[in-house]
C-alpha cells in the first residue's frame, strides 16, 4: 500500500510538471499568434518605447523561452526577483508572477479567492452527494415504480437545464419574488457561519442540482448492476438482513465508481466554478479566470490554469489512494 | 447407499401436506412451481416439482443448464421472495415441520444460513471482493449467533482449518482474490457450514473448478456431511458425480422432474430417454474411448414456450414410437415402488431398450 502511494505521488508530480510546460508553451504561443506583445499588455496601451522595454526587461520577456520557463519553474519553487535596476520586486514562492492589468500578485489573489470557490464547491458537493446518491439508491430499489420515474425525470432535467437558467430562475423566485433568501454573495465562514451559508445556499443548490442529476443516474445504474452480482445473492443466502445486504454489501461496491467521479468533479470545481460564480457574481477563481481571459491577462490565466491542474492532480491522487483502500484487488496492481 | 422407504413419496399434483410426525423426512417439497414474469413472457422455471429428503441423506439433482436446478435451490432458501423480484412461487416447502412458502420472510431469513445453507458454482464471484474471507465468515456466523467478533473469528479460523486450508490463522485475513479456485470453494464451504446447517445445498460446486480439484471438493463435501450430519442437495449436470455421492437422484428437464429414484437404480437401470442421453454424453472412468461420447442432440427447451406434450419430444429418438402421444399429452411421473419415470413408453419396453440398445454402448 505504501509503495502504491509513493508511485502515485511521483506520477502526480510528473503530471504537474507537464502541465506547467504545456501551459507555459501556450502562454508564449498566444501572444505570438494574436500578434500582441506581452510587454505591451503589461504597460497598457502606452507608446513610450522606453517604458515597454523596461517592462520587457523587468518581466524577463527578453530572455529565450527556455530560460523563461526555467525562471518560471524556479519562481514556483523558490520565488524570483523581477529586477530592472532600482525598481526591484521580490515575488516569494510559489511565484506565478503579476497581473499585467492590475499588477497584483497572482498567487496572493488566488489564495484570497480560493475560500470563495472552495466554499461553493464543498458546500455544493455535500448537497449533491447526499441528494444524488440517495435518490439513485431509492430509484434502484424501486426500479420501474413511480418514484423511480420521478427521480429519473428530475435527473434528466438536472443534466439538461443550463446552470444560468436554473440559477437565474431560482434567484428570481427565492430572492426577488418570495424574499426567502438574501441575494447570493460570499462572506467569510469564520465571520458568521449563518450569513456564509445564507449567501451561498442558492449557488450551492443550483450547482448541486446539476451534479446530483449525474450522480443519481450513476448510482442507480451501478446499484442495479451490483444487486445482480453473485455475492449479493450469497449475502442473502447467509441470512443477512436486507438492510445489511443493501447498506453494506451493495453500497460498498456502488460507492467505488462514485468515489472516482466525485474526486475528479470536486478537483475540477476547486479550480473554479466558472459559470456558477459568474451567474451569482461570486468573486472566486472562476470569475478571475473569466476576467483574465477576456482581458488577455496571461499571468492570471497561467496561474488559474495551474491551480486548477494542481487540484485535479491532487484529487486524482486521493482517488487512487482511496481506491486502494476500498478495493483490495487494486493494491496489487 | 441405503434408501429409506419413508423418505420418498409419490410426487403428485396435490399438496400432500407435511410429512407424517415421527418420520425422518427433513425436507419435503410438494408441487413447487416457480414462475418469472419477464418482458418476453412467463418463464416456468420450476413446474410442479415434488421430492423428499431424509435427515443426513443426499439428493442429487441432475439436468442440463437451464432446466431449473438453481431456481429450485434458490426457491428452497426463499431467495425469490422480496420486493421488486418478479417471481411467483407456489407449492409447499416443508423444512423440519415448518412450511416455508407461507412463513413470513423474516422467519425464512433467520433459517437461511442457520438451518439451511448454500454453496454456489463460482466461488470467485460469489464472495464479496472487498471483504476478507475471515470478515465474510465472521459475518455469516454473527448474524445467527450472539457472540463477540473475537469468538466468531476463532470459529472462522477453526472452520477454515476443518475444510483443509493450511495455516488458517493467517489465511483468514486474505481476500478472495488471493485464494486459488479450489481454496476459495473450500472457504465458501466453511462459510456455509459455519452455523452447522441441517440442510446444505451445493449448486454445481465443482463446475467452475479445475478438474484436478473437483474430486477433492466432492470428497470434502462427503467427509463434512459425515461429520456434520447435514442433509445435502447436490446439483450438477454430471450424473457420474452424484451416482457415487447421492442416495437419491432426481433428473430435471424443462423445469419438471422426468426421473426420480434411488441412485443405484437410476444409474444402473435408468428408464427415461433423457437420462439415457445424459449417461451417454458423460465421460466414464471405465470408458477410455472418448469418441463414443454421444451428446444429446438439439438444445434445452425455452421455458417460456415449452414444447407441447412431453417437453423432451423434439430431441427424443423414441418420440411417437408405436403411436404413443408424445407430442400432445404430458407424461405423468409414475412408477413402481420408488423409481418414478415420466415417459409414455411402456415400462417393459423402456427396460428392454435400455438393456438392449443403450447399456451396451455405454
Ligand atoms: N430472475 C429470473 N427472471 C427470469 N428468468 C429467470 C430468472 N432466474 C432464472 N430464470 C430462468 O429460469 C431458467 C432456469 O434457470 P436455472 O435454474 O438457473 O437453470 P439451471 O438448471 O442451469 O440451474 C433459465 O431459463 C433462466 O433464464
Ligand atoms: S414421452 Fe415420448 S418423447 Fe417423451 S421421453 Fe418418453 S418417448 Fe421420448
Ligand atoms: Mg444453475
Amino acid at each position: 500500500m505504501f509503495r502504491y502511494i509513493i508511485r502515485r505521488l511521483i506520477a502526480g508530480v510528473i503530471t504537474l510538471l507537464v502541465v506547467t510546460l504545456v501551459t507555459f508553451g501556450i502562454f508564449f504561443m498566444v501572444p505570438k499568434l494574436t500578434g500582441t506583445d506581452p510587454a505591451l499588455l503589461y504597460t497598457g496601451k502606452q507608446t513610450d518605447k522606453v517604458a515597454i522595454e523596461g517592462a520587457r526587461k523587468k518581466m524577463g520577456l527578453d530572455k529565450p523561452v527556455i530560460e523563461q520557463y526555467g525562471l518560471f519553474v524556479k519562481g514556483l519553487v523558490v520565488g524570483r526577483d523581477y529586477d530592472d535596476g532600482p525598481d526591484k520586486t521580490h515575488c516569494p514562492a510559489p511565484c506565478f508572477g503579476y497581473s499585467f492589468k492590475n499588477q497584483f500578485n497572482v498567487w496572493q489573489r488566488m489564495l484570497s479567492d480560493l475560500p470563495v470557490t472552495a466554499s461553493l464547491a464543498v458546500g455544493a458537493a455535500v448537497i449533491w452527494l447526499i441528494l444524488g446518491v440517495g435518490a439513485g439508491i431509492i430509484s434502484a430499489l424501486r426500479k420501474g415504480r413511480a418514484i423511480d420515474r420521478a427521480v429519473m425525470t428530475g435527473a434528466l432535467a438536472g443534466v439538461s437545464l443550463p446552470i444560468y437558467f436554473t440559477g437565474l430562475l431560482s434567484a428570481s423566485i427565492f430572492v426577488y419574488t418570495l424574499n426567502w433568501l438574501p441575494s447570493p454573495g460570499y462572506s467569510p465562514f469564520l465571520q458568521n457561519p449563518l450569513t456564509w451559508a445564507q449567501g451561498l445556499i442558492l449557488p450551492w443548490i443550483t450547482l448541486a442540482f446539476l451534479f446530483a442529476a449525474t450522480y443519481a443516474r450513476l448510482t442507480r445504474a451501478t446499484m442495479l448492476e451490483t444487486l445482480s452480482e453473485d455475492y449479493i445473492r450469497t449475502a442473502r443466502a447467509k441470512g443477512l438482513r436486507e438492510r445489511t445486504v443493501i447498506g453494506k454489501h451493495a453500497l460498498r461496491s456502488t460507492l467505488t465508481p462514485i468515489t472516482t467521479v466525485f474526486g475528479l468533479d470536486l478537483g475540477a470545481l476547486l479550480g473554479g466554478a466558472v459559470l456558477t460564480e459568474t451567474v451569482f457574481n461570486l468573486n472566486g477563481l472562476g470569475k478571475d479566470a473569466v476576467l483574465a481571459i477576456s482581458t488577455s491577462d496571461l499571468p492570471v490565466i497561467l496561474g488559474v490554469t495551474m491551480f486548477a491542474a494542481f487540484f485535479i492532480v491532487l484529487a486524482n491522487l486521493i482517488v487512487d489512494v482511496l481506491y486502494g483502500v476500498i478495493d483490495p484487488r487494486v493494491r496489487l496492481a | 447407499m441405503t434408501t429409506d422407504n419413508t423418505v420418498r413419496t409419490s410426487p403428485g399434483p396435490t399438496l400432500a401436506g407435511p410429512p407424517p410426525p415421527g418420520s425422518d423426512v427433513f425436507l419435503r417439497i410438494n408441487d413447487l412451481r416457480i414462475q418469472f414474469k419477464t418482458d418476453d413472457g412467463i418463464v416456468k422455471a420450476v413446474d410442479g416439482l415434488s421430492f423428499g429428503l431424509g435427515r443426513g441423506k443426499t439428493l442429487g439433482i441432475v439436468g442440463e443448464s437451464g432446466s431449473g436446478k438453481s431456481v429450485t435451490s434458490l426457491g428452497i432458501l426463499g431467495l425469490h421472495r422480496g420486493r421488486g423480484r418478479n417471481a411467483d412461487v407456489t407449492g409447499e416447502i416443508w423444512l423440519d415441520g415448518e412450511e416455508l412458502i407461507s412463513t413470513p420472510q423474516e422467519r425464512v431469513r433467520q433459517l437461511r444460513g442457520q438451518k439451511m445453507a448454500m454453496i454456489f458454482q463460482d466461488p470467485l464471484t460469489s464472495m464479496h471482493p472487498y471483504y476478507s474471507i475471515g470478515t465474510q465468515i465472521v459475518e455469516a456466523y454473527r448474524v445467527h449467533n450472539a457472540v463477540s467478533k473475537k469468538v466468531a473469528r476463532r470459529r472462522a479460523i477453526e472452520m477454515l482449518g476443518r475444510v483443509g486450508i493450511p495455516r488458517p490463522e493467517r489465511r483468514v485475513d486474505d481476500y478472495p482474490h488471493e485464494f486459488s479456485g479450489g481454496m476459495r470453494q473450500r472457504a465458501m464451504i466453511a462459510m456455509a457450514l459455519v452455523c452447522n446447517p441441517e440442510l446444505l445445498i451445493a449448486d454445481e460446486p465443482t463446475t467452475a473448478l479445475d478438474v484436478t480439484v473437483q474430486a477433492q471438493i466432492l470428497d470434502l463435501i462427503r467427509d463434512l456431511q459425515g461429520e456434520f450430519g447435514s442433509a445435502v442437495i447436490i446439483i450438477t449436470h454430471d450424473l457420474g458425480v452424484v451416482a457415487e455421492l447421492a442416495d437419491d437422484i432426481l433428473v430435471m428437464y424443462g423445469g419438471k422432474c422426468v426421473e426420480y429414484g434411488p441412485a443405484d437404480e437410476l444409474f444402473w437401470r435408468p428408464e427415461h430417454p433423457y437420462t439415457w442421453g445424459l449417461l451417454s454424453s458423460m465421460p466414464r472412468v471405465d470408458r477410455d474411448v472418448r469418441d463414443r461420447l454421444v451428446p444429446i442432440k438439439g438444445s434445452p427447451p425455452s421455458l417460456i414456450n415449452l414444447p407441447r406434450g412431453c417437453a423432451f419430444h423434439p430431441r427424443c429418438p423414441y418420440s411417437e414410437r408405436d403411436g404413443i402421444p408424445c407430442r400432445s399429452v404430458v407424461p405423468e411421473l409414475a412408477g413402481e415402488q420408488q423409481h418414478l419415470v415420466a415417459c409414455h413408453l411402456p415400462a417393459a419396453q423402456r427396460r428392454r431398450i435400455f438393456s438392449d440398445d443403450i447399456a451396451p454402448a455405454l
